[in-house]
């Protein structure tokens, strides 16, 4: 395992300094905590959007690092890829063409048409091993359990491969557990912006979250543990703000600018940023056959998102449930552009959000987009009507 | 006169009996719905006709009939109509074509469609899962997708007896027998292994006869336009798979391609340039699309469209029909992964398919609507001339839309590609001397 603390500059800071230092690493398109991992001597497993069983490659020794785009100008990656995509896929492979970060290993899922086709063009490109990890997309079967707990064994040996050394089942167990804490200390953020949203706003929350996907979960944890009792006590009042969920973000990432802005008028008290992340629900008991217990996790204890079938779990019922949940009076329904299972699932939340007379607005962003007064306009419009209602 | 009768009977067969067989089908078609029998609705990569044959279900596939629409030049209708509902510009056209379809109440412009009793889908294409959830929400039908794992890298192909396939396999075997008896819900049939069994043997002969007719088409001249003709061929292979009529159709249809390669009888009276196509077609200007390089004396010899919208048939695998679920289980695995493959992990096929059917140029038509087929082209095109030293012509369009589509345009690449490949073989020729 690599000991090295690749992230120590929230450290000896008091919250509003942790909070800058998360915002400059997750704004830093060098990766320095994935060069500093790598400067040590350690290994990088990079993965697609959404979900990706981090625990394998920690249990490994590898760094997990979630690959989900940048702020960065896809100059080479739009070579290689067609006029009508998202942006998101053109962002990742360019991290990769323009060597922003080296990897051992890339894994991508067969979430949407675009993203299967990434392991096939990233492979063209790199000498690294790219892969797809074929999660399942018949989620209700009685199959699926067993099919998936061989899927984790196929990547448990190809991560051995990487790693060049075995990764027994008490090491899964160790990364079972550090992860455990990890989705509680997520789930205690998230706490804290549906029950008292004006002490974490939209942008902080995200940026803590996101760190976890560049360094390793040890260091993601103690952050988190320092953070969330200092955010638990900060002094902050409620506002005037209209209580929002934002749907949309499963995959490609709206740009910090975007969720501040709708953080001016709206407390989001819930959403789908980063979801893999979240993706399972609660701790997962490693068991005996710890695989199996991930791969039940994901089946059965798991969120929901565009991007997975699960005939128990329609897509616009589990958004109500969300509003309902974290008692929002309205919900920003957005899409990435281009991104066809945003896009087709937008209508089915308009019509369930319309049925349930939600007020709703509905939008679409890209991570690259820089302007945001239109939309800001439209959303304070949204509000005030909202507001004087 | 018995030689020109024969050659009369035999010389265009495939496409006549392939366009009257279209036509009965849709008539039967058009019958379910009015006498509000449902139909099984599927899609071509993995369309499971084979089981569903044992059930009687109509069999409906969404994305013929929404590209109907757009080879009768009426797909605009329908793209506004799903627009209008909320449905983004920037989605799939066929998704978009059948919404309109469905508030029709299922009037196309060959018939009329029934309403889905169930559907039946693989995750071939992510967008087939989409698709299916806008059904469940509209008729509360059940929906099964079959999960199919498609290759994990390039060449990562394992096969029986390897851990990783047998896993596959199991999983695969494991759901059609869920699928069986949703199908016995759905249908209130009981399911006869027998019926099963027949389908498979029909679906062999089928399986057999296209992979022959596709390697046919590397005779000189070519014996079919894998654009046009092999579209219609395409059609039957869908529409009939696990049908006696599908098996006899394919039988004679090889029986066709030998007849007119010992005739010497090719696709094109002077063939100039054979070509492979890579992606789906321009449905909007169809036939005006292939004109467009047949002018010029070029046809295409073989595509990846007529491997991946085959559903895998091009591979000619054989069921065993002592053992029709196992078998059937493999057959699909095989077959739904290699249309995978042919989309995604295609370099080192589409340099076989150039020296296999000594093609002079490959063709990429990459479209607006399908980002499962498009993602990757341009830089699989990259790679594959980093190969091969082939000339290639890129263009992009939709299979649907036709506020995407400029002939004029496009007329201007495919004839500057034409001016590239003329001069190409000119000075091949003056380098070996000829005049």
């Amino acid at each position: 395992m690599n000991e090295v603390v690749v992230f120590p500059e929230w450290r000896e800071k008091d919250l509003d300094g942790i909070l800058g230092a998360c915002l400059e690493l997750i704004e830093d398109t060098t990766f320095p905590t994935v060069k500093r991992w790598r400067d040590a001597g350690g290994k990088v497993v990079g993965h697609f959007q959404v979900y990706f069983p981090e625990e394998l490659a920690d249990a490994a020794g590898l760094l997990p690092f979630k690959v989900r785009g940048a702020s960065i100008d896809a100059s080479q990656a739009d070579s290689r890829f067609g006029s009508y995509l998202c942006s998101v896929v053109k962002t990742s492979l360019e991290l990769a063409l323009s060597e922003r970060v080296h990897l051992d290993l890339f894994v991508t899922h067969p979430i949407c048409d675009a993203a299967r086709n990434l392991a096939a063009v990233w492979g063209r490109n790199v000498s690294y091993p790219c892969q797809i990890l074929y999660l399942p997309q018949n989620a209700a079967s009685p199959s699926a359990a067993t099919y998936l707990r061989g899927e984790y064994d196929r990547l448990r040996r190809v991560l051995e491969g990487i790693a060049g050394a075995p990764v027994p089942n008490e090491a899964l167990r160790r990364s079972i557990t550090r992860f455990n804490e990890n989705r509680a200390l997520l789930r205690e953020l998230y706490a804290i912006k549906r029950e008292t949203p004006w002490q974490v706003a939209a942008h902080e929350a995200y940026v803590l979250t996101a760190v976890g996907g560049l360094v390793p979960r040890e260091e993601h944890n103690a952050l988190l543990r320092t953070v969330l009792p200092l955010l638990r006590s900060r002094a902050a009042h409620a506002q005037d703000r209209i209580r929002v969920v934002f749907e949309g973000g499963f995959c490609e990432q709206p740009p910090l600018d975007l969720i501040r802005s709708i953080g001016r008028s709206c407390y989001v008290v819930d959403d789908d940023f980063l979801i893999g992340m979240r993706w399972i629900l609660d701790d997962v008991d490693p068991g005996k056959d710890p695989l199996a217990a991930l791969a039940a996790a994901y089946l059965e204890g798991s969120g929901y998102s565009p991007v997975q079938h699960d005939p128990r779990k329609p897509k616009e019922r589990m958004l109500l449930d969300r509003i309902d949940r974290s008692d929002a009076r309205a919900a920003i329904v957005s899409s990435a552009k281009m991104c066809e299972p945003g896009l087709e699932e937008q209508v089915a939340y308009v019509q369930a959000l319309d049925g349930a007379r939600i007020p709703h607005f509905v939008t679409e962003f890209e991570e690259n987009m820089t302007t945001f007064e239109q939309l800001e306009i439209q959303l304070e419009t949204f509000v005030e009507n909202l507001l004087f209602d | 006169m018995e030689t020109e009768s024969k050659h009369d009977g035999i010389v265009g067969r495939g496409n006549r009996e392939g366009a009257r067989l279209f036509r009965e089908w849709f008539d039967s078609l058009t019958r379910a719905a009015e006498e509000d029998r449902g139909g099984a609705y599927v899609f071509v990569m993995g369309s499971l006709g084979e089981l569903l044959r044992a059930f009687d279900l109509p069999v409906v596939f969404p994305e013929i009939n929404s590209l109907q629409t757009a080879v009768r030049k009426v797909a605009h209708e329908y793209l506004n109509e799903a627009e209008d509902i909320g449905y983004s510009p920037d989605i799939c056209g066929y998704v978009k074509a059948d919404i309109a379809t469905q508030q029709r109440g299922g009037q196309l412009p060959m018939g009329r469609i029934p309403k889905p009793a169930i559907a039946v889908l693989t995750n071939a294409c992510n967008t087939y899962i989409k698709w299916a959830e806008i059904w469940e929400r509209m008729y509360h039908m059940p929906c099964y997708v079959l999960d199919v794992p498609g290759s994990r890298a390039d060449g990562l192909t394992p096969g029986p007896g390897d851990r990783d396939f047998d896993n596959d396999r199991r999983y695969v075997a494991a759901q059609l027998k869920e699928l069986i008896g949703l199908l016995e819900e759905t249908t209130g049939k009981r399911f006869d292994i027998d019926r099963l069994r027949e389908s498979l043997v029909h679906a062999n002969a089928m399986n057999q006869g296209w992979q022959r007719v596709l390697e046919l088409n590397r005779s000189r001249p070519s014996l079919f336009n894998a654009l046009s003709d092999g579209t219609i061929y395409l059609g039957v292979s869908n529409g009939f798979r696990g049908a006696p009529e599908g098996a006899r159709y394919f039988t004679e249809l090889v029986e066709e391609m030998e007849y007119k390669r010992d005739q010497g009888i090719g696709t094109l009276v002077d063939e100039q340039y054979r070509l492979i196509f890579v992606g789906v077609p321009c449905y909007p200007i169809f036939r005006r699309f292939t004109e467009l390089f047949t002018e010029h004396g070029g046809t295409f010899v073989n595509s990846t469209y007529l491997w991946f919208a085959s559903g895998g048939s091009n591979l000619g695998f054989q069921y065993d029909p002592r053992d029709p679920l196992e078998s059937l289980a493999e057959g699909v695995l095989v077959g739904v992964r290699d249309a995978m493959d042919s989309m995604f992990f295609q370099t080192r096929a589409l340099a076989g398919m150039i020296d296999d059917y000594a093609a002079d140029g490959i063709v990429f038509h990459p479209i607006k609507s399908c980002r499962t087929v498009s993602t990757g082209l341009a830089d699989n095109r990259r790679a594959l001339m980093a190969m091969r030293d082939i000339p290639s012509l890129f263009v992009e369009s939709d299979m649907m839309d036709r506020r995407v589509v400029s002939e004029a345009q496009m007329k201007n690449r495919v004839d500057a590609f034409f001016e590239g490949l003329a001069s190409r073989r000119q000075l091949a020729g003056a380098g070996r001397g000829e005049a």
